[in-house]
Parts: C-alpha cells; sequence; structure tokens
C-alpha cells in the first residue's frame, strides 16, 4: 500500500512526511521526521517518555496515529528553548539536578510546561498527579517535583 | 502488520456507510488509548480504521435548551474538564472520566470509547449509569437510544448491532438539589484500575430523597444500574438504616471474580462501603446545587 503523506505543523514550523497509515506519532518523529526527543518507553501510553502537544493538549504520541497530525499543531522537547535560550523549567532541571539517566526527561518537562500552563500556582499534590502519567526510574520523583514548584514560583517572580 | 486504511470522514452518514461497508473489519478511531495498543499488541488488526472527530456531533458538548446536556462519543476527557458548565452540573460523571488514566491519557481518551471498550472496570460507566444518560447510537438502519446500562453485552462486548456506531450520551436535566459523586477503590493513589467503582446520583426535596440512581462497576462482568439500592434510598431521609440497606443491597448486586485486584469477599464489601461514601458526597452536593 502507498504511503500517506501528511502535513502538520511542528514547533511552529510547517512539515511534511510520509508514513504508513497504521504508524503512530512517535514513529513519525523518530523517523522521517528525525524528531527524537521523544522517546520510546514502552508504547501504550504507561510511561509518558514520548509526551507531546497536539492543538495545546497534552498526550502520548505512541497513542496517536502519525496521520492524526494533518492540519494540527505540534508541540515536541525541540521547540521548548527559544533562540538557544532554555526554557526556566530546563534550566531548574540541571541547576536542581532533577534528571539522572534523561530518557523520561523530555516527556517530564512537556507535561510539566503543560501543567504549569494551565495552573501556574500548583501545590506540590498537584504536581504530583500532574506528572502521574510519567515515569521515572532513577530520581524517585523528589527532585523533580521539586524542580517544577521552583520553576512555577520563579516564573510567578518574573511575570 | 497487514494493510489498514484510515478514513476520517466529516459526516456520520459517511462513517457509518465505511463502517459497514467493512463488516467488521474496521474499527472505529476516537482517542485511540485502546485502540493502538490492541493493535500493537496484534490483538487488532483492523483492515480499516474510521476516525470519527472530524465529525460535529461527535466532538462536541452541547448545554441543550431544556438544561440537558449532550456529550459526543469522542469528546476527550480534557475537553469535558475544560468546558465551564459540564462540571458544575454534573461533578461525579467528571471525576469519573478524570480518573481514566493520566493527564496525556485524558488528553484523547473519550467516555464514549471507555464505554465502547466494554471493560466492566470502566470508570465513567457506573457514573454515566447513575446520571441516567441515554445513548445516541447510529448505524445501517438509522438512529436509535438505548439507555447506557442496557449497552455493556459482557467483558469487551457490547449491544451494538453489525455496522453500527455510538454518537453520543445525553445526560438529563437535573432538578434543583440534585447531585452526584463516583468513588473507586484501588491500592494505590492514581492510574490503576478499579477494584470496585460506584456512582450515584440524588435529588433531595426538603431533605427527603425523591430521586436515585446507583450505578456499580468492576463487580460483575458489566456494570450494573443497581435499582435495589436506589429503592433504599428514596423517601428516606438519607439516615443510616435506609443508607446501610442500600450499601447491603449493593453488596447482595455483586457478582465478582478473584483476580488479583481483590478477591469476591473484599470486592461485595467493599461495594457496600464505597455506595456509603458516595451518597454522603453527592447529598452533600445536592444540598449546594
Amino acid at each position: 500500500m502507498s504511503k500517506m503523506h501528511v502535513s502538520t505543523t511542528i514547533n511552529g514550523e510547517p512539515m511534511e512526511f510520509l508514513c504508513e497509515s497504521h504508524d503512530s506519532m512517535l514513529d513519525a518523529l523518530r523517523g522521517p521526521l528525525g524528531l527524537t526527543g521523544a522517546k520510546e518507553g514502552c508504547g501504550t501510553g504507561d510511561c509518558g517518555a514520548c509526551s507531546i502537544t497536539v492543538d495545546g493538549r497534552l498526550v502520548c504520541a505512541c497513542l496517536m496515529l502519525a496521520v492524526e497530525s494533518e492540519g494540527k499543531s505540534l508541540g515536541t522537547i525541540e521547540g521548548m528553548s527559544q533562540g538557544g535560550e532554555l526554557h526556566p523549567l530546563q534550566r531548574k532541571f540541571l541547576e536542581m539536578a532533577a534528571l539522572q539517566c534523561g530518557i523520561c526527561t523530555p516527556g517530564v518537562l512537556i507535561a510539566a510546561k503543560s501543567l504549569l500552563e494551565k495552573n501556574p500556582n500548583p501545590t506540590e499534590t498537584e504536581v504530583r498527579f500532574g506528572l502521574a502519567g510519567n515515569l521515572c526510574r532513577c530520581t524517585g520523583y523528589d527532585k523533580i517535583v521539586r524542580a517544577v514548584l521552583e520553576t512555577a514560583a520563579e516564573m510567578r517572580g518574573a511575570a | 502488520m497487514t494493510d489498514t486504511r484510515y478514513l476520517a470522514p466529516q459526516t456520520l452518514d459517511e462513517a457509518v456507510s465505511a463502517f459497514a461497508a467493512a463488516q467488521g473489519a474496521a474499527r472505529i478511531l476516537a482517542g485511540g488509548t485502546d485502540l493502538l495498543v490492541q493493535m500493537r499488541a496484534g490483538v487488532a488488526t483492523p483492515g480499516l480504521i474510521v476516525d470519527i472527530k472530524k465529525i460535529g456531533e461527535m466532538t462536541r458538548i452541547t448545554e441543550n435548551a431544556d438544561g440537558s446536556f449532550t456529550v459526543g462519543a469522542a469528546v476527550s476527557a480534557a475537553s469535558l474538564e475544560d468546558h465551564p458548565r459540564f462540571g458544575k452540573v454534573w461533578p461525579g460523571v467528571l471525576e469519573a472520566v478524570n480518573l481514566i488514566g493520566s493527564k496525556q491519557v485524558q488528553g484523547r481518551a473519550s467516555p464514549g470509547g471507555n464505554l465502547c471498550n466494554g471493560s466492566p472496570a470502566g470508570d465513567s460507566v457506573p457514573a454515566m449509569v447513575a446520571a441516567g444518560a441515554v445513548l445516541t447510537i447510529q448505524g445501517p438502519n438509522g438512529r436509535r437510544q438505548m439507555p447506557v446500562e442496557a449497552f455493556p453485552a459482557g467483558p469487551g462486548k457490547t449491544n451494538l448491532a453489525p455496522g453500527e456506531i455510538l454518537v453520543s450520551f445525553t445526560l438529563p436535566a437535573r432538578p434543583a438539589g440534585s447531585g452526584d459523586a463516583y468513588l473507586r477503590m484501588i491500592p494505590r493513589t492514581e492510574m490503576d484500575i478499579a477494584v470496585v467503582g460506584c456512582g450515584v446520583s440524588l435529588t433531595m426535596k426538603d431533605g427527603v430523597c425523591t430521586a436515585a440512581r446507583v450505578g456499580l462497576g468492576a463487580v460483575a462482568p458489566v456494570v450494573m444500574l443497581v435499582e435495589d439500592a436506589a429503592k433504599a434510598l428514596v423517601g428516606t431521609k438519607l439516615d443510616a438504616a435506609a443508607v446501610a440497606a442500600a450499601a447491603a443491597a449493593c453488596s447482595a448486586a455483586c457478582r465478582p471474580i478473584n483476580d488479583k485486584r481483590g478477591t469476591i469477599a473484599y470486592r461485595t464489601k467493599v461495594a457496600g462501603v464505597l455506595l456509603k461514601r458516595a451518597v454522603a458526597i453527592a447529598a452533600e452536593r445536592a444540598s449546594r446545587s
């Protein structure tokens, strides 16, 4: 069967790619699109390592068909820093050592950014529930949660 | 993997024709949080995927003039949460929907998919049963309606006829003094499958319960409407004896299995406990509505 042609927008840039109808969005990102920041942990929507946004909604790229991105606007980790400047969450994660092996980190950052856009002043409980879809087998989560809370405070101060 | 065709029709009529023409080789795609996992595992190998998210009626939340709500089958949990009014009128249904998976899953997963997946433990289903939701279904022979509790036919099975598609849920208008609640038992705080789920919807007038519906999940092959529990509540002031009788009716209705999540005895007991707690929350919400 011939491949399908998809036109979409990724991190503000118009993009086109070819895919099979059963390919996941994660297959397309990591394959023809060459955006390997989103990781495949489980492939079943449990781990959150492939978190991206689609029209502003946080989703798992592994649970979406690539063809569904036609006409949509996607956000991935590759678009998180702006003009060589790290996003405050990225900077704080480095400062506070909120990562170890780093496999989960792109997904955690995308989910944390989505959380703070909805709720700029979350409680610790809200951060933990907000990131419940992102598994990390290194940090024990504590440093991640603290870094998100610190970033939120910093971003509120700067606003 | 075998070749799969993907179709994203703009109208329901197109979707129904294509779905029916595929004679069982097609699957409906709403959020895909079950379907894509099944495809990946090789459990589902659809020849045709019909994506229903370009159909207006499937993705709309409408508050009708009479106060009822119509929720399209492909509306995501996240859209339902963002709706300015839905969660105020149906907080129990919304909290049930919000228990389905993570934020990432909620960005795509729909109550329609939760129902069509046919799991006895689907979290939104007992809350929809308690709410008295009525389904609109369309197939090759036209449209029909069905109460939500008549839809599940067994684990993974529904009463959709061949070629039929779930279109929407309609939740009835709410009289003053109404409230609903959904509780589930899981051994952790998030991201798990219900061991028992219990939805309650109540209407109170002058301190007396005038209407009640109770839905129970994960304690039988299908999610159930427990009419005996509702009967024990209606006409009472929700005193301890009435609530205990309703809890006993819930336990009596249970036909659970033993599995790694819970034993028959545990599930049967917890069904009654959740009923009591859900009644208390629903009654408190009713007093504020």
